[in-house]
């Protein structure tokens, strides 16, 4: 039984005590728990959703990045990868990574249904979302973890030492405020879509970003946050069906649309074909097989058309370019260290909510490289936050707890409506919009970096929601900070490089082969990372 | 346009947990859950997947969602019966190791339809860009 009546509730719910306190429910927070909890830690997950339904993974089917423990082999795929990574990425980091994936997924063995993979083996590569989900949240309770479904997190606690002790959030189902104590705290609360409707993020508004940086963490990588896939313009899906796609203007016209070898030229030339009206996919030439088996695979996908009266296959259809931002963009939290940790003691940060640079550089990681990740940096800060938390001492975990809430909760002057759905909209314009995204420059990158100043200034400033609306609230505050991160890192980078594309700068330019931080509240601030990356390897 | 059906529901609440976005709220006693803030539905289907009964039909793409009435056949129920949740097939993920090689094959589709306009392009004295050959760089 799935739920529990507030009523029925223990009573001691609004005090919540942990060694290990993991924010969200996908994938990274469920092999957090499950990590934190093998080394026999007292782990909470505080998730926004349901743990099994919420984030991007429930939604998706994520391929992991899956290379048998054959030196050679794993070299080669490291090699591969690295090429294209554009010079950000850490040989160190993949092959660690790598491991941790192949070692991991077949421990979900008793809660996972996995099959054959088409020649006489057990595929274990790909898992469907809500399988998947539904297999980490047995293995986690089986392990004892304690998971608080619908009781997102508000903001950090902070230790009078700026050490991270905890956090504090609402009970959404019975509408009340909670708090919990830990000896260390992971975010794993996904990337940032900006509400552009991307299959699953509804609930990803870059909590875990303010959250950090309100705690003094910094970001790292925000300016590679641009990744869009194409969908039914009335419902984004997973992209299966639509890799053969053919497409068509309103006249009926074909395009000359680039295949998916050169996502860039597809998608500028897609973004292109938008300016000048509504764009259809035909999907005739799709692969001959998929009809047939597409509905086992993806259930959903099928459903976005029939519930339309639509044949899938049989019908054009209209399509839309539906914005990632950092989801499957790479930027996020910035990593200090070997295991996940912030710059803040007690703070770690894994899977979307992290920056993906260390494996994926200035590419998006797509289609194994990212679900690989947030495995693998649950796993590793999971461990790595149980023994922070064994380290404080008694008097550390009975200390004072600070507030780090900001933005949202407490306006900085007199609190006055705000018009949460234009901020909103700002973000997704300054940030989402291909033509801005795709074919970035100075000019329009400082145009875009005022009217997100305004709508900062505005949130910052009035709002402020109470109860359950502090819920919204933030998340309102988060997005149009993300934005201001991802608009600022982008503006500093003056060069081109992977998905950061500067009409301006179209070179790449050597004296940029380090990642950029960013991070600031009143105001933002980016800096080149010290060490180029050679030198940060571990 | 989210949907309970009187008919079916249990009033488990299952759904009130099972949804991500917070879109219903328990009912009363015995009641059905309320679809108390229909906006934020993502259109995710997990609630119905969740749904012991098949109570719940999440209709696509308002404001002009058709009625289930309008559809060829009864889409209640479907959703957790395709992804295998309501027992009725012994090995719902029999065909997941597919997605890969489909998903590659559809690439090379594309690929090879563009790469035979470049050719196509090519010989009617068109660049890569799809600018005449003796065009200017820019
Ligand atoms: C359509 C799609 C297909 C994909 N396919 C692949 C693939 O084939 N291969 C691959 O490698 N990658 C793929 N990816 C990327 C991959 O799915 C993600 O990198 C991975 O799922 C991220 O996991 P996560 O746990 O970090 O985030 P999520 O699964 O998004 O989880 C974030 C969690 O944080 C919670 N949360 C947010 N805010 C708060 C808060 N304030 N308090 C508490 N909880 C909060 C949410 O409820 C959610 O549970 C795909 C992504 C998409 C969108
Ligand atoms: S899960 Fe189904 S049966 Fe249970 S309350 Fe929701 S709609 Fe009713
Ligand atoms: S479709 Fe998804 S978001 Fe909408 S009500 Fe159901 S579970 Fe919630």
């Amino acid at each position: 039984m799935i739920f529990e009546h507030p009523d029925r509730k223990t009573a001691d719910m609004d005090e919540i005590s942990a060694d290990v306190l993991i924010v969200g429910g996908g994938m990274a927070a469920g092999w957090a728990a499950v990590a934190a909890a093998k080394t026999g830690a007292a782990v909470v997950v505080a998730d926004k959703g349901f743990m099994g339904t919420s984030g991007v993974t429930a939604t998706a089917g994520p391929n992991h990045w899956w290379v048998p423990p054959d030196a050679g082999r794993r070299e080669a795929a490291v090699r591969k990868r690295l090429e294209t990574a554009f010079g950000l990425a850490d040989p160190t980091w993949m092959a660690r990574i790598i491991d941790i994936t192949w070692r991991s997924i077949p421990e979900l063995e008793p809660w996972y249904p996995f099959s054959g993979d088409g020649q006489g083996g057990v595929y274990r590569s790909g898992l469907r979302g809500p399988e998947y989900l539904r297999a980490l949240r047995h293995y986690a309770t089986s392990l004892g973890v304690r998971i608080l479904d619908h009781h997102p997190v508000l903001e950090l606690l902070a230790r009078p030492d700026g050490s991270i002790g905890g956090a504090a959030g609402h009970d959404r189902l019975a509408d009340r405020p909670w708090r919990a104590r830990a000896g260390a705290v992971i975010l794993a609360t996904g990337g940032c879509a900006f509400r552009s409707g991307l299959l699953g993020s509804y609930s990803n508004t870059g909590d875990g970003y303010l959250m950090g940086v309100e705690a003094g963490a910094e970001l790292s990588g925000m300016e590679f946050c641009i990744a869009y896939s194409i969908s039914p313009a009335w419902l984004s899906t997973r992209t299966l069906p639509y890799t053969g796609a053919r497409f068509f203007d309103a006249a009926g016209r074909q395009l000359d649309t680039p295949g998916w070898d050169r996502p860039r030229e597809y998608l500028c030339s897609l973004a292109a074909a938008f300016r000048s009206g509504p764009v259809y996919a035909d999907l005739h030439e799709a692969p001959r097989e998929l009809p047939g088996v597409i509905r086992e695979i993806q259930p959903a996908t099928v459903a976005a058309f029939e519930r339309r009266g639509l044949d899938m296959f049989r019908d054009r259809f209209e399509v839309k370019l539906f914005g990632e931002g950092t989801i499957r963009g790479t930027g996020g939290l910035r990593i200090a260290d070997a295991c996940c940790a912030t710059s803040v003691p007690g703070l770690f940060a894994a899977g979307d909510a992290a920056t993906r640079e260390h494996i994926a550089g200035a590419t998006s990681g797509g289609g194994a490289q990212n679900a690989a990740w947030a495995l693998s940096s649950g796993v590793l800060s999971g461990q790595a936050a149980s023994s922070a938390a064994a380290r404080r001492s008694h008097s550390d975990r009975q200390s004072r707890l600070l507030s780090m809430g900001g933005a949202g909760l407490h306006p900085t002057g007199a609190v006055r409506p705000v018009d949460r759905k234009a901020v909103v909209q700002t973000a997704q314009a300054e940030i989402l919009d291909p033509d801005k995204a795709l074919w970035r420059s100075e000019a329009k990158l400082s145009m875009s970096a005022k009217w997100l100043e305004d709508a900062w200034e505005d949130v910052c400033g009035s709002l402020r929601g109470e109860g359950l609306d502090a819920v919204a609230a933030r998340e309102t505050a988060a997005m149009a900070a993300t934005a201001r991160w991802c608009n600022a890192a982008a503006l500093a980078r003056k060069e081109s490089r992977g998905m950061h594309i500067r009409e301006d700068y179209p070179g790449q330019d050597t004296d940029w082969s380090r990642r950029l931080i960013t991070g600031g509240l009143e105001t933002v601030y980016t800096q080149r990372e010290e060490a180029p990356v050679s030198e940060l390897a571990l | 346009m989210i949907e309970i059906l009187a008919t079916r529901c249990t009033a488990c609440n299952t759904c009130v947990s099972a949804c991500p976005d917070h879109v219903f709220d328990v009912g009363s006693p015995g009641e059905l859950p309320l679809i108390a803030r229909p906006d934020q539905c993502q259109t995710c289907f997990l609630c119905e997947l969740y749904c012991p009964q098949d109570a719940i039909y999440v209709a696509v793409g308002d404001p002009d969602a058709i009625p289930r009435s309008a559809l060829d056949s009864d889409p209640v129920g479907r959703i957790r019966h395709d992804y295998g949740w309501d027992g009725g097939t012994d090995d719902p993920l029999r065909y997941f190791w597919k997605l890969g090689p489909l998903l590659r094959q559809g690439v090379e589709i594309s690929s090879a339809r563009y790469a035979l306009l470049l050719q196509a392009g090519k010989e009617n004295g068109l660049r890569e860009d799809g600018a005449p050959a003796d065009a200017q760089a820019p």
